[in-house]
């Protein structure tokens, strides 16, 4: 009995490794941490009645924020790690498996539990302010969502001191990935954890596709919905159309695994390329899912930091659109050298090239909006100002990579490295960091401070450029990825080392941003205006933090950028824009008859219908976890168990008919005094 | 403000000066110094596009830092503020048209480049050398010499090789940059790839896709000297290797380790054909066919 108890001890932890006992040590200190904070302060029930049982959009949003940001420590403790590794050709400082595992859950963990959170956060914060709505369409799904996705989250991260982490790469392409290469539970961590959270994200993407389409303000047509709203509709329709793809995909290499399916193995008639197909069938529209909504802060940030209408607005959204439909035409450019005829590869090499110019358009849009405005350089502003070179260079890297001759001679090289880090980082982290300095007054109610911004900025910045550019020199001198030792003969040393000090000074802007939010919480300038950035569409006419039902009345919208026109009719000095050619002149003119002036004024307040608060998504999810969890470790009793429990909820829930309730005209009134704006 | 003028002037300093770095100036930069017909197509390539490409990132990061600089919101900022101005077709025509151009330009060369590198770049006899990719090492296998070599490769100067390749193993990709671009390795498939050296001298190969433990050790070099050259390391080979048995490669493909230069004057005929076979070509009769015909 000791023997087998030993047994099942080794394979169950991770053992062997320092570095892994020091995760083991910092996960239990604070996890007992957490423990006492919450129970020597008594948090457990506000902890529950106030976070997990919430279904309001604006704290949802919030706590994807917060997952965003831990994952973004976790996906960048991994990448110092590797670059410390790769600082000098025969480094001993991680071994070849622990290298392995580290750049796989590097990969997945910024992809699918680091940038798509961080684009949901800003969805949740920004979607239904931006139309006048009080909620999302569908609530309590949005809950399901948040904790699908973070208990997927928690299945992938616990794997690295439990069962041993995914080592196959992020694509994790069979037969490496299949059951023959890969033995032990890493890959099924991999396969479950983006299963169970790519539930959540299907849910996001139907939940704002149908709460743009339908939840906007009276007055709201198409044409006048802020632009981070249409990115939010675009990159919602991607995940709608993308993501059964990626779940196909992982469900048959789940198969493969644990059934002794053969979908994916050549031996038995099943095709590992149809594998390669379907995972960038996803894939390749993922970068845009994570890019688009990136696109959309900028072209928010850009028209207030300016004081200026968006330049090309109808073209903006038209380049938006046209990248939606392009991104589906394009996955096979990820496998060029994989025995495409010439025939398939020059035309995804086209279609790769062309989706180049709808971004390209938006680039001098954001230029143009700039041009005779007002430009102030603010975070936000700083964060977006620094995309432009970083995208333009991205992106033209991208077009040498559609190149299909060119790219048998870049494909998995640094310089293809370097390339996709550029536009992720560049344009989704650049995008999202942006649009959480932008937003967190309104999440928040204060300001972050702009000293410790600008640290941040520029560390990371210029960090990124010392990190990045000597990788593309690197593709060029012949790198492969995903080497832990490489020759010492070859000249890559330097390089090596100048992009590892790069790495470094990106960790220190991150410390900065984290002092950041830490020093603001406590003495950032509060927002007692609402509208601390002069803003342009309606979020900003609401107080900081919105109250729960987001809108007293609900606004009617007379035009874009509703909220400047609103300001401009309430101003002293409005100055007639009617005379300025193609503007929407006549809205003006009506909006300063019928903006609403105070409560007082519009008329009287009707009771709000809003959603009750549920544990269900919580518990659901949990049960999730323990399915994914029991069929990681092939322990079929459990996942019996947990699926189960998710069963249960779901049909407890069908019963449920008490799910929502009315706010007494009262007691928003008393709301809204308190506010000030009675 | 000068601050960050400046840092725009720095990131367009390395833009310009990414094509100079990799302009051949040094050796080391290996898929600028393409040593074959091959690597000088793709090489002659790279370089239009990066021209090409040029002409649009450059203006932008110049227009962004004049820009940015001129409309700043100071106190005593003299330029024009017009905050409804929103709409130009004339600009907007411009910025669709000149991507559009510059696109039409790299994409006719990308198809023309793309159906030229799928038949031998020279019109001399090919030699066809069959390549497995294995955990972790490479299994080169000459039919026409009947040998075999491991974790190397000898090639003839000025002559085109056709390289058949394939894994035994999970897939790799096979790359010499000097010579060409990559093609993948796949288990039950026979994929080619032409590269040809024109001058004599040792060219680094790796492979190029993750497969595993001891994937950051598969490094190989490809030895090209003269024809004559080329057929004495054959006949050497020939007369004082060892042969490589079917037991010899079973020992290869089972023990996952990381092994020095190898050589066999000999080995089981029809071994690679039966290799791709049992790993899945049964299922796709026409690629083997086509790929050892």
């Amino acid at each position: 009995m000791p023997a087998a108890l030993t047994n099942f001890a080794t394979h169950f932890f991770v053992l062997g490794d320092p570095l892994i006992y020091g995760a083991d040590a910092s996960i239990i200190i604070v996890s007992i941490a957490i423990l006492f904070v919450l129970t020597y302060y008594k948090k457990w029930g506000w902890l529950w009645r106030e976070w997990l049982t919430t279904v309001d959009h604006k704290k949802i949003g919030i706590m994807y924020l917060i997952a965003a940001l831990l994952m973004f420590f976790r996906g960048g403790v991994d990448a110092i790690l590797m670059r410390t590794q790769l600082v000098w050709p025969g480094m001993h400082f991680l071994q070849s498996e622990h290298y392995n595992q580290i750049f796989t859950t590097h990969g997945t963990i910024m992809i699918l539990f680091m940038a798509m959170p961080f684009i949901f956060a800003m969805f949740n914060i920004a979607v239904p302010l931006q139309i006048g709505a009080r909620d999302v369409a569908f609530p309590y799904l949005n809950a399901i969502s948040f904790w699908m996705f973070f208990f997927g989250a928690m299945l992938l991260n616990i794997s690295f001191v439990i069962g041993g982490s995914p080592d196959a790469g992020w694509v994790s392409y069979p037969p490496l990935a299949g059951p023959e290469y890969s033995l032990g539970p890493g890959e099924n961590f991999y396969l479950l954890a983006l299963q169970i959270s790519g539930i959540g994200s299907m849910g996001t993407g139907i939940n704002f596709f149908v709460t743009i389409l339908k939840m906007r303000a009276p007055g709201m047509t198409m044409m006048r919905v802020p632009l981070f709203t249409w990115s939010a509709l675009a990159a919602s329709i991607l995940i709608i159309l993308a993501f059964p793809a990626l779940t196909a995909a992982l469900a048959l290499l789940l198969f493969d695994r644990l059934a002794g399916a053969h979908f994916f193995t050549m031996l038995a008639g099943g095709n590992p390329m149809m594998y390669v197909n379907l995972f960038w069938v996803w894939g390749h529209p993922e970068v845009y899912i994570v890019v688009l909504p990136a696109f959309g802060v900028f072209s928010e940030v850009v028209a207030t930091f300016s004081r200026k209408r968006t330049f090309g607005y109808a073209s903006m959204v038209a380049s938006m659109m046209a990248i939606v439909v392009l991104s589906y035409l394009v996955w096979v450019h990820h496998f060029f050298t994989m025995g495409a005829g010439p025939g398939v590869n020059s035309f995804f090499a086209l279609a790769s090239m062309i989706i180049g110019i709808p971004t390209g358009v938006k680039v001098f849009n954001w230029l143009f909006t700039m041009y005779r405005g007002r430009i102030r350089m603010t975070a936000p502003m700083l964060w977006t100002v620094g995309f432009i070179p970083n995208f333009a260079i991205g992106g033209a890297t991208g077009v040498m990579l559609a190149v299909a001759p060119a790219d048998y001679q870049y494909h998995n090289s640094y310089f293809l490295i370097a390339h996709f880090h550029q536009v992720l980082i560049g344009g989704v982290v650049y995008g999202m960091i942006a649009g959480m300095y932008y937003w967190w007054p309104k999440m928040f109610g204060h300001m972050l401070d702009e000293r410790w911004a600008r640290h941040a900025f520029w560390w990371f910045n210029i960090g990124f450029y010392v990190c990045f550019v000597p990788q593309y020199l690197l593709g060029f001198m012949g790198m492969t990825r995903r080497i832990y030792v490489y020759p010492a003969n070859m000249g890559w040393n330097t390089l090596n080392l100048v992009s590892t000090v790069g790495a470094y000074m990106m960790g220190l802007g991150f410390i900065f941003l984290v002092v950041d939010v830490v020093y603001s919480v406590f003495r950032g300038q509060r927002d007692k205006t609402g509208d601390p950035w002069d803003g342009r569409t309606l979020e900003w006419s609401l107080p900081s933090p919105a109250p729960h039902y987001n809108f007293a009345r609900i606004p009617v919208v007379t035009s874009r950028d509703a909220w400047w026109i609103m300001k401009e009719a309430r101003r002293k000095d409005t100055t007639d824009v009617s005379t300025t050619p193609g503007v929407d002149s006549v809205s003006v003119t009506k909006s300063k008859q019928n903006a609403p002036q105070t409560l007082a004024q519009a008329g009287k307040l009707k009771p709000i219908h809003m959603p009750k608060d549920s544990g269900r998504p919580f518990i659901l999810s949990l049960c999730f976890f323990l399915f994914g969890w029991g069929l990681v470790f092939e322990w079929y009793w459990l996942a019996i168990i947990g699926l189960l429990g998710v069963l249960t909820t779901l049909v407890l829930r069908s019963f449920e008919t008490d799910t929502s309730y009315h706010i007494p005209v009262e007691e928003i009134e008393k709301t809204e005094a308190a506010y000030g704006r009675a | 403000m000068n601050k960050l003028v400046r840092t725009k002037w720095r990131e367009l300093a390395l833009l310009v000066l990414v094509p100079f770095l990799t302009s051949g100036c040094g050796e080391r930069y290996l898929i600028m110094n393409a040593a074959g017909p091959v690597a000088q197509i793709e090489q002659r390539l790279i370089y239009t596009t990066i021209v090409l490409v040029t002409i649009v990132v450059v203006p932008v990061i110049i227009l962004l830092a004049v820009i940015v600089s001129r409309y700043r919101d100071t106190p005593h900022n003299k330029a024009p503020y017009n905050p409804e101005w929103s709409e130009s077709k004339i600009l907007e025509i411009v910025w669709w048209g000149i991507p559009i151009v510059i696109i039409g330009i790299i994409g006719t060369f990308t198809v023309r480049d793309t159906f030229r590198l799928t038949k031998p770049p020279t019109a001399e006899t090919p030699l066809t050398i069959q390549v497995t990719s294995l955990n972790w090492k490479w299994l080169f296998q000459y039919p026409g010499e009947k040998i075999a070599t491991v974790n190397y490769v000898e090639i003839p100067t000025n002559r085109p090789v056709e390289f058949v390749l394939t894994s035994d193993a999970p897939m790799n990709s096979f790359w010499v940059p000097q010579l060409g671009g990559q093609e993948y390795t796949m288990p039950g498939m026979a994929m080619r790839l032409w590269l040809q050296a024109d001058k004599p001298g040792v060219y680094y190969g790796h492979g190029a896709n993750f497969s595993g433990q001891g994937y950051a050790h598969m490094s190989f070099n490809v030895i090209a000297t003269s024809s004559t050259g080329f057929h004495q390391w054959a006949q050497k080979v020939k007369s004082t290797a060892p042969p490589l048995t079917a037991v010899g490669y079973k020992n290869l493909t089972t023990k996952q380790d990381i092994v020095g230069k190898q050589e066999f004057s000999s080995f089981p005929p029809g071994m690679f054909e039966a290799d791709i076979r049992i790993n899945g070509g049964m299922y796709m009769k026409h690629k083997l066919t086509e790929a050892t015909d």
